[in-house]
């Protein structure tokens, strides 16, 4: 079924179960949150529909439902125990939360984002959860730059990417012992029911791997200058605090954050380069900060940064 | 991190790839194993100009946290007029 037939059935979806839940419905908010090829989310008044990616496993995505509604405290509780058929595409339905204000900086819920993915490294890793997507994310960026061509920024990117170890890359298995992670960890994935604290949302890449993972997006941000210092370290001790199991207590959190943050760089100058050369412009100061990072990994390949863990 | 002389807290810069602590107290610099080596190599490249600079100290409250030497030069206004900007970049996947 094609994405324009899809809205209005999505929309229709999530306006029946908003009414279920709502009796005296204004039947104000009505729109697409977003619409990708990656998932397609409308909104009705409190209701969330989400149609996942045409692609998306059945199985892997019920569990994943079943191990996000077991954790209340860390994620956004679905409605319903199960994603719905709507013509081929599965669809979960899921509260309506408010995002992070994209023009308050200084509001930003670092200490939250720190808290919540501890919880969630520290839960009980079920036996029948799939394999935290992340490296996976990152490899799919890759591709998608090598598939536009020549772009001068292209190089360093691909260099930055051939020297990471294979399992950064979703060629190797994820180092051990595993925990239970997001996988896609990003200001974007916080949300708050009225009233409510912060929870994460978006259970499609959720699963077992290394934790430092979900962390490694800020501390990517960090490195190349869009996240200032001060709010990465509120975030850390954040984490700390609540017992987050990604680093040991006296560690250097870059011991295990090194491999998997210059993945999450070359991840997002991938991106990046692949818009530019996409919409035909060029990039800027923000783009070409990722690719700078590029560039000076291939420069320290190891000697001078600390120890990767294998 | 803490001055290993006088306690005060050190910040970390990156010149070229080489992570330097310098200590807000005494102004004392610090180099990892390897970076002397490192730096007298760089030194020796661009010989016909000055050798680099000492950092001035950055205006932040906190001690700056610990980067991997391939991070970016971090300063008290680096952002500046971005900041929004890179902010929106975070709320997004990349
Ligand atoms: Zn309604």
């Amino acid at each position: 079924m094609t994405v324009t037939a899809l809205l209005p059935e999505l929309t229709a979806r999530a306006e029946d179960i908003a009414h279920t839940r709502t009796p005296t419905c204004p039947c104000g908010a009505t729109g697409a949150l977003a619409d990708r090829p990656d998932g397609t989310v409308v909104r009705h008044a409190d209701t969330v529909a989400k149609a996942h990616a045409p692609d998306t496993d059945a199985g892997e995505l019920a569990r994943r439902l079943t191990v996000s509604a077991g954790l209340p405290d860390v994620f956004l509780p679905p409605l319903g125990p199960a994603p719905a058929d709507l013509h081929g595409r599965l669809v979960t339905f899921w509260p309506y939360g408010s995002p992070v204000d994209p023009d308050d900086p200084d509001a930003a819920p670092w200490e939250a984002v720190g808290t919540l993915l501890a919880l969630l490294h520290r839960a009980r890793l079920p036996e029948a959860v799939p394999k935290m997507r992340g490296p996976l994310k990152a490899a799919r960026a890759v591709a998608g730059l090598r598939a536009v061509g020549d772009h001068p920024a292209a190089a360093p990117v691909l260099r930055a990417w051939a020297a990471l170890p294979a399992w950064a890359r979703a060629e190797a298995p994820m180092p051990r012992p595993a925990a239970l992670c997001h996988g896609d960890l990003h200001l974007g994935q916080l949300v708050r029911l009225p009233e409510g604290p912060w929870r994460l949302i978006d259970i499609d890449d959720l699963g077992a791997g290394t934790p430092a993972w979900d962390l490694a997006r800020p501390a990517a941000w960090f490195a190349c200058g869009l996240l200032p210092g001060e709010e990465w370290t509120r975030l850390l001790d954040a984490y700390r605090a609540a017992g987050g199991t990604a680093f040991g207590p006296g560690d250097d959190p870059w011991t295990v954050l090194d491999v998997p943050a210059r993945a999450l760089t070359v991840q997002t100058a991938a991106r990046t380069v692949t818009k530019a050369v996409t919409e035909g412009r060029d990039l800027d100061e923000l783009d070409r900060a990722v690719v700078d990072a590029c560039r000076r990994m291939a420069a320290i390949p190891g000697q001078l940064t600390h120890k990767s863990t294998k | 991190m803490q001055c290993p002389k006088c306690r005060a807290p050190m910040h970390t810069y990156n010149r070229n790839g080489i992570q330097i602590e310098q200590c807000s107290g005494c102004r004392g610099i610090f180099l990892d194993y390897g970076e002397l080596e490192s730096l007298t190599r760089l030194e020796a490249q661009w010989s016909q100009s000055a050798p680099p600079p000492v950092p001035p100290a950055a205006p932040q409250a906190y001690p700056a946290a610990p980067q991997p030497a391939w991070g970016a030069p971090h300063g008290g206004h680096h952002y500046g007029h971005h900041r929004n900007k890179g902010f929106g970049r975070m709320l997004f996947s990349s």
